[in-house]
């Protein structure tokens, strides 16, 4: 029973895939849509049931199915786990999923490729609940693997403009390089533990005294580059922004709310790894920290709103690496919870002004659209509050949770992240301010056609807004339900201070922030008015950041550029020598033959000259021979 | 037997079986009729019958005389079939000067 609907819960978004590749032309636009959608909602639907089970039993549910790999000592199952933390994922992966299928019926209602979209949306479903839901960490590579091609075939859905394909190829690349280093973290593991369950290496790492510290190291190094790879993380961060190019829901779905908390996903499923090296979680707290605050800053001067919003999920994803790092994973995890909720609006909101504004993407030509576009306003304005950390919005739990964390931890992190909060909460009414209020700033043409959108581009928004007000409830400070239902899944608790003076000053900071941030947006753009400048006008600090520090030309210059050159040599190198040499037995051959050619010349009278020649040559090395 | 090979030396067949052969493969060689030729081959084949003969008795070995009434009863055959292609040959290019046969030059 429980296998079978593990299965269904698995299956059901492959199937939508399946049919939507293969008939999605045939059954049309919207019978593709729905379906893609009611394949999710039934994902979800199984979700809710085990959720529900799992949370009142408090006992894990293990799926096995058959054994996949068996060598000596060492054998892989092809097994699910439904615990806690990864029912939790599935809650709102198929949730939010659900939401922006639902979404994405309008919103892609005028592509060609409609049954497409939705086919690519249901694989990247069903490889991320495989990652998820893998019992070892084999299989959560092979849904890992598997988001990062639904990833780049939705990046490029659009695939007939060169920047998109390149943005894809980017993603896909950059990946790539964080997976190696998941591959290598994983092939150490299995070295040291000769399993890859989570459940055995747990018991392995509880039992044994004995565990070489110096692989175990190395090895959740490397499977922490993949994380840096997945959610974004310097030194490999620069995909997530170019990601943009897909769909917008595609932004929602992949970019924001899930695939990139993959990485968060796996390290806190190896929380009891991590907890071993010190070393790593604080590499993390400092990649995380770092990450939030050169994302935040690059985010104060982008004009292109889902730039905007992109840079801002990497520095949240930053903050919850901060909070990895701390060794506090259960705060990581309620921040990816409430993250996902207000992220996901967020773009789909924005995605709502583009779909009004036929796709246009600059700021700097919108404004007004409070007027116009109520509903998106409302759901906007609710979740730009939440990620900016006010009260009582679902982001101000969270992100005071890990302010907090990381206070205790190491004060120079603390200041770190929360100059990346007062950023987030400029560049978020900076965004909002220059989005929805003053004078529209488009063509006569735009405003003429300026519209809310649909209801079911507004159903998921009022959903997702709702659940970014409300979606702190689940861990509130003292009394914190997250902490209580994660607690099997958390080998060592994080270290929950309790609410002293300290802890009610540092919320108050990190209120005081946020609206200092939003005094400063209001100033310059409300009460000034001001538009941010044209490309060519943007110089000096601005400059430096409008260019993102320029990290893709480094890049470029000190990566890309010398691995082409690489390339070039060595194809002029094989171009002279190998084909050189193979071409030059080809034309030796030739030649060869040509001589051999002129013997055959016809003459019988010659033929038998040759004849005889040659058998008084036989004759004679046999009696000289002898 | 004895006696031929007293009064005439074993050293006499060879010369004159070598002669034999020599003057046919030379008439191989440069005739370019391909009926002499095809003559000059029958030399070099009884110049070798007749050096067999001549060993076979020296050896006083009747095995020798067995092959070459094998080889003659061969080469008859072949002369069958080689005269049977010179006339179709004849027929192909009018003569049977091999310098014409040259059909088959790449």
């Amino acid at each position: 029973m429980e296998t079978n609907l593990a299965l269904l819960l698995l299956f059901a978004p492959f199937a939508g895939f399946l049919i939507n590749v293969f008939f999605g032309k045939k059954i049309g636009k919207n019978a593709s849509g729905y379906l893609g959608t009611a394949a999710v909602a039934v994902s979800f639907v199984v979700t809710l049931f085990f959720f529900l089970q799992v949370s009142s039993t408090k006992k894990a549910i293990s799926v096995e199915l058959f054994e996949w790999l068996n060598l000596q000592n060492f054998t892989v199952g092809f097994n699910f786990l439904l615990d806690q933390l990864s029912l939790l994922w599935l809650m709102f992966v198929t949730g939010i999923g659900t939401l922006i299928h639902l979404y994405s019926i309008s919103y892609m209602h005028d592509d060609e490729n409609m049954h497409k979209f939705f086919a690519y949306l249901n694989l990247f479903v069903f490889f991320m609940l495989t990652l998820v839901m893998g019992s070892n960490l084999l299989i959560m590579f092979i849904g890992w693997e598997g988001v990062g091609l639904c990833s780049y075939l939705l990046i490029g859905f659009w695939y007939k403009n060169q920047d998109y394909n390149d943005a894809a190829k980017k993603a896909f690349i950059m990946n790539r390089i964080g997976d190696l280093g998941f591959l290598i973290g994983i092939f150490i593991l299995a070295h040291i533990f000769h399993t890859l369950e989570y459940t055995n290496i747990r018991t392995a790492v509880e039992n044994a005294w004995t565990i070489d510290r110096t692989w175990l190291t190395i090895a959740m190094l490397c499977l922490f580059i993949g994380a840096c790879g997945k959610s974004a993380q310097i030194p490999l961060y620069t995909w997530l922004p170019d990601a943009m190019a897909g769909p917008t829901p595609v932004s929602a779905l992949i970019h924001a709310a899930t695939m990139v908390t993959a990485g968060i996903f796996m390290v806190t499923r190896l929380n009891f790894l991590f907890n071993l090296t010190p070393d790593v979680l604080e590499v993390m707290a400092i990649v995380g920290a770092i990450t939030s605050l050169i994302a935040a800053s690059i985010g104060l001067v982008q004009n292109d709103i889902k730039k905007v919003l992109a840079y801002s999920t990497v520095s949240q994803l930053g903050l919850m690496f901060l909070a990895l790092g701390c060794g506090a994973y259960e705060i990581a995890v309620f921040h990816v919870i409430t993250h996902a909720f207000f992220k996901a609006c967020l773009f789909l909101g924005s995605g709502s002004v583009i779909h009004a504004l036929h796709g246009e993407q600059d700021m700097r030509n919108m404004g007004g659209l409070r007027k116009v576009m109520k509903i998106t306003f409302a759901t906007f304005l609710i979740s730009t509050l939440a990620i900016s950390g006010l009260p009582p919005f679902s982001g101000f739990f969270s992100k005071d949770e890990i302010l907090m964390t990381a206070f205790h931890h190491n004060t120079v992190l603390y200041v770190i992240g929360s100059l990346a909060s007062i950023m987030t909460a400029f560049y978020m009414f900076r965004l909002l301010y220059l989005t929805f209020y003053k004078d529209f700033r488009g063509t006569e043409e735009q405003k003429h056609h300026l519209h809310e959108s649909p209801g079911l581009i507004t159903f998921p928004l009022i959903v997702l807004a709702i659940l970014a007000l409300v979606g702190g409830a689940i861990s509130l400070p003292g009394a914190s339900w997250l902490n209580e239902y994660l607690a099997p899944v958390i080998a060592k608790p994080a270290v929950h201070h309790h609410l002293g003076p300290t802890e009610y000053m540092l919320m108050g900071i990190a209120v005081v922030g946020a609206l200092v941030g939003i005094g400063i947006a209001y100033a310059k753009y409300m009460n000034k008015g001001e538009v941010p400048p044209q490309d060519s006008e943007i110089k000096g600090v601005a400059g430096l950041l409008y260019n993102k520090y320029y990290v893709d030309e480094v890049y470029t210059a000190i990566i890309v550029k010398p691995i082409y050159a690489i390339g070039s040599f060595f194809k002029n190198v094989t171009e002279a020598a190998i084909s050189g040499l193979v071409f030059g037995f080809g034309k030796a051959a030739v030649f060869l033959g040509k001589q051999g050619g002129a013997v055959q010349n016809g003459s019988v009278g010659f033929y038998l000259l040759i004849f005889v020649l040659g058998i008084c040559a036989i004759v004679g090395s046999i009696f000289l021979i002898k | 037997m004895e006696n031929i090979l007293q009064e005439i030396g074993i050293d006499n067949y060879i010369y004159l079986s070598t002669l034999l052969f020599c003057v046919g493969a030379f008439g191989v060689l440069f005739r370019r009729n391909a009926i002499v030729m095809f003559m000059s081959i029958e030399i070099m084949l009884n110049a070798v019958n007749l050096l067999l003969v001549a060993f076979s008795t020296y050896h006083q070995d009747a095995a020798g005389q067995i092959f070459v009434f094998f080889s003659m009863a061969v080469a008859a055959a072949e002369v069958a079939v080689g005269l049977a292609i010179l006339v179709a040959v004849y027929r192909n290019v009018k003569g049977i000067d091999i310098d014409n046969l040259k059909n088959l030059k790449g």
